[in-house]
């Protein structure tokens, strides 16, 4: 049951994650179970997914999941529609169904001949039995497509990742069957390194600086969307990109916009003792 | 630290880490609410018997709580469980280091067969703790190395076969901290459910309060019957049905009165979140002070009041019926004509029948208490919670209340002469007069 990957995922280049995140995909991996992921948003939860991918050679899927959709789209989709279209209007043998049928991302991923990783983002914003729907498939590894009878087995069980942000409440046999992590909120180390990848020239003084006050911010009571990961990014790159000086930081925020996305958020700010120093 | 002893005359109970680890942690898991399966804890000893695991606490406080641990919301309840039994991280305790001493050498796991672990599965806590306690007893009678559960001798995953290498270095030394210190920090205390909510999580545990129905005039559905009819060799199907909408009607009642002055910040969230979910097909909130009785309040501060009686019959009984209140009062308040805290307000029907009646009109209600469960012993408090389910306001408590909402079957309503026992108790002059 349990299997061995040769090397471990570490993490890529482009993607720093802590030393627990590691082992517990790893330890997933070698389970063969789904990683279902949480965390504030702009933690990475979706790039770990390509992250895991890169670092260990495989290619990836996603599943993108809207409120609309249903447990059988990932697996196939059977298009009627073409086919009477073609039954009508071409000279085409329409007796072999097979043609009109498209695999979802599920499917793809367990009828693909290599191991593949296989992303199901943001299973909360589907009906509340959406998870439930896919217990058997994800147990199995394998579906039958009704309209032909074939059915497609994993020849490697992929590595699922799910990601979620508790939108909505996930059942509780899916979550017996799957290995959980919630990423913790960067530290400040961490964040340091994190903004080290995506600005390897930045001047460490404006780093420090640009980290005191975002994690300041973070601390402001009664915000509705606490600044993340990414606003952070895109903050930096404003400060980057007009030469602020990183001096000037302690008195004034120069592009608060792209940090506080909120108008009720901006005046908590405003009101926030601990912010006006 | 020193090297664990393993020359005695073969392995004792002692000697099985699983055996005493599965005692103190699928124990105290469980015994602490978080509601790990036989299946999930198996989980974990396959993970651990292949050696994916490194013999280190650190390593094995991560590993072992993404698979027993599902919820962030019980992460501070791991911590707390992980430290009472793995110690301050200066002391290892003897669970600690059996632990390590186990990882550095995994068995091989027996097999387990399906029907043997479904067997296991179907067991209450009691009996499954009562095998438990029987197991051991055996193991330390004889050792059968079998294919036991927690057996010991080589096909066992908790016990350890013959003598073990001494000198073995024991200890969780992490990279950066331990794992004991990790959990002594307890950072996800601010996760738990059991805490005061923000809105966003009020928003999370209301948007279960929902009746899904198919009702109204039915429409076509388009995506199914342009389906229908290409199965169908291109013969004209439709396929109508009525809309799905959310039926749930929500009506809030709150306790404005000056006791509710340290929750008001919390229930004033409560009901943002609750108007903001644009999720119903009615929601209306009402405001009372301490006590309802023939008037409720649409404004916190308002004098113009509407009927309570007007609600009672105006409003479908299928609506859900929230009360957010401390009910802590005077006992007049609650039971005597003319009881209401304000001097000029005169109620002849006595507060418990005004709760009463709301309660018998909406089958569904819940009462939702903003102070700690361990305050709720006063007498009016006591004589509410008979009548209501009552709930603690915080995450948790919340989703029971919701659950307790939208399950099958409402709880029976209490006639009000079963109440009477209570406050017949304090006054046998209190009879209400209905």
């Amino acid at each position: 049951m349990v299997e061995r990957v040769a090397n471990g995922w570490v993490g890529t280049a482009d993607y720093i994650a802590s030393d627990e995140l590691m082992r517990i995909v790893n330890v997933a991996i070698a389970l063969g179970r789904p990683l279902l992921i949480k965390g504030e948003p702009g933690t990475g939860k979706t790039l770990l997914a390509a992250s895991i991918a890169r670092g260990l050679g495989m290619p990836l899927l996603t599943w993108q999941i809207k409120s609309t959709t249903r447990a059988r789209e990932g697996l196939s989709v059977y298009d009627a529609v073409q086919r009477l279209y073609d039954s009508r209007f071409e000279d085409k043998g329409v007796s072999r169904i097979e043609q009109y049928i498209t695999l979802g991302p599920l499917g793809q991923a367990f009828a693909s001949p290599e191991r593949v990783v296989l992303l199901i983002d943001e299973i909360d914003k589907a009906d509340v039995e959406f998870p439930n729907d896919l217990l058997h498939e994800l147990d199995q590894m394998s579906f039958a497509i009704p309209e032909t009878g074939r059915t497609i087995t994993a020849a490697h069980r992929p590595v699922v990742v799910i990601t979620s942000n508790s939108e909505k409440e996930l059942p509780d046999a899916f979550l017996r069957r799957v290995v959980f992590h919630y990423i913790e909120f960067p530290d400040r180390a961490l964040m340091a390194s994190i903004v080290h990848v995506h600005f390897p020239n930045l001047a460490r003084e404006l780093l420090q600086q640009a980290l005191t006050s975002f994690y300041q911010m973070r601390e402001v009571d009664g915000l509705r969307k606490r600044p993340s990961t990414s606003e952070l990014i895109d903050w930096v790159a404003a400060l980057l990109a007009h030469g602020v000086d990183p001096a000037a930081l302690q008195a004034d925020l120069p592009f608060l916009g792209t940090l506080i996305k909120r108008e009720q958020d901006m005046a908590a700010l405003a009101r926030s003792k601990r912010w006006r120093r | 630290m020193a090297p664990v002893d393993r020359t005695g005359p073969g392995p004792s109970p002692e000697s099985a880490p699983g055996l005493l680890l599965f005692g103190e942690l699928f124990f105290g898991l469980r015994g602490a609410g978080v509601k790990v399966g036989l299946s999930e804890w198996m989980t974990l000893m396959q993970v651990l018997a292949s050696g994916v695991v490194r013999p280190d606490l650190t390593e094995f406080y991560h590993v072992a709580r993404s698979l027993l641990v599902k919820s962030e919301n019980l992460y501070d309840t791991w911590d707390q469980v992980f430290g009472a039994i793995f110690g301050d991280g200066q002391m290892p305790t003897r669970v600690a280091e059996e632990l390590l001493a186990w990882l550095a050498h995994p068995l091989p796991l027996p097999e387990l067969s399906p029907e043997e672990l479904a067997a296991w599965g179907r067991l209450s806590l009691d009996e499954l703790r009562r095998l438990f306690e029987q197991r051991l007893r055996e193991q330390s009678e004889r050792h059968d190395g079998g294919s036991r559960w927690i057996g010991t001798g080589g096909t066992s995953p908790f016990g350890h076969g013959g003598v073990h290498p001494g000198g073995l270095r024991v200890g969780g030394q992490g990279r950066n901290r331990s794992a004991a210190q990790i959990a002594a920090e307890r950072r996800f205390h601010a996760y738990r459910d059991d805490r005061i909510l923000d809105t966003r999580a009020l928003t999370v545990a209301l948007k279960k309060l929902r009746r899904l129905g198919r009702v109204g005039e039915p429409e076509l559905d388009v995506e199914e019957s342009i389906d229908r009819t290409c199965r169908n060799g291109g013969e004209l199907t439709l396929e109508l049905r009525p809309p799905r909408t959310n039926e749930a009607r929500i009506l809030l009642l709150m306790d404005v009165g000056g006791s509710m002055d340290p929750y008001i910040q919390l229930v004033e969230r409560l009901f943002s979140a609750a108007r903001g979910l644009h999720h119903w097909r009615n929601f209306e909130a009402f405001s009372f002070h301490n006590c309802v009785y023939e008037k409720l309040y649409p404004k916190v501060y308002g004098r113009d009041g509407v009927a309570t009686a007007d609600i009672l019959q105006g409003r479908s009984e299928r609506s859900f019926l929230v009360m957010v209140g401390d009910a802590s009062m005077a006992p007049g308040e609650l039971v005597e004509r003319y009881g209401a805290i304000d001097y000029y307000h005169r109620n002849g029907t006595p507060g418990i029948v005004w709760l009463h009646r709301l309660r018998t009109r909406f089958p569904r209600a819940v009462w939702l208490n903003p102070m700690p469960e361990a305050w709720w012993g006063g007498w009016t408090t006591r004589i509410i919670a008979e009548l209501f389910p009552m709930f603690p306001l915080t995450l948790g408590g919340l989703e029971d209340a919701v659950d307790n909402l939208v399950r099958g079957r409402p709880d029976a309503v209490p006639d009000l002469d079963s109440l009477e026992k209570w406050y017949s108790r304090r006054d046998s002059n209190a009879r209400p007069t209905v």
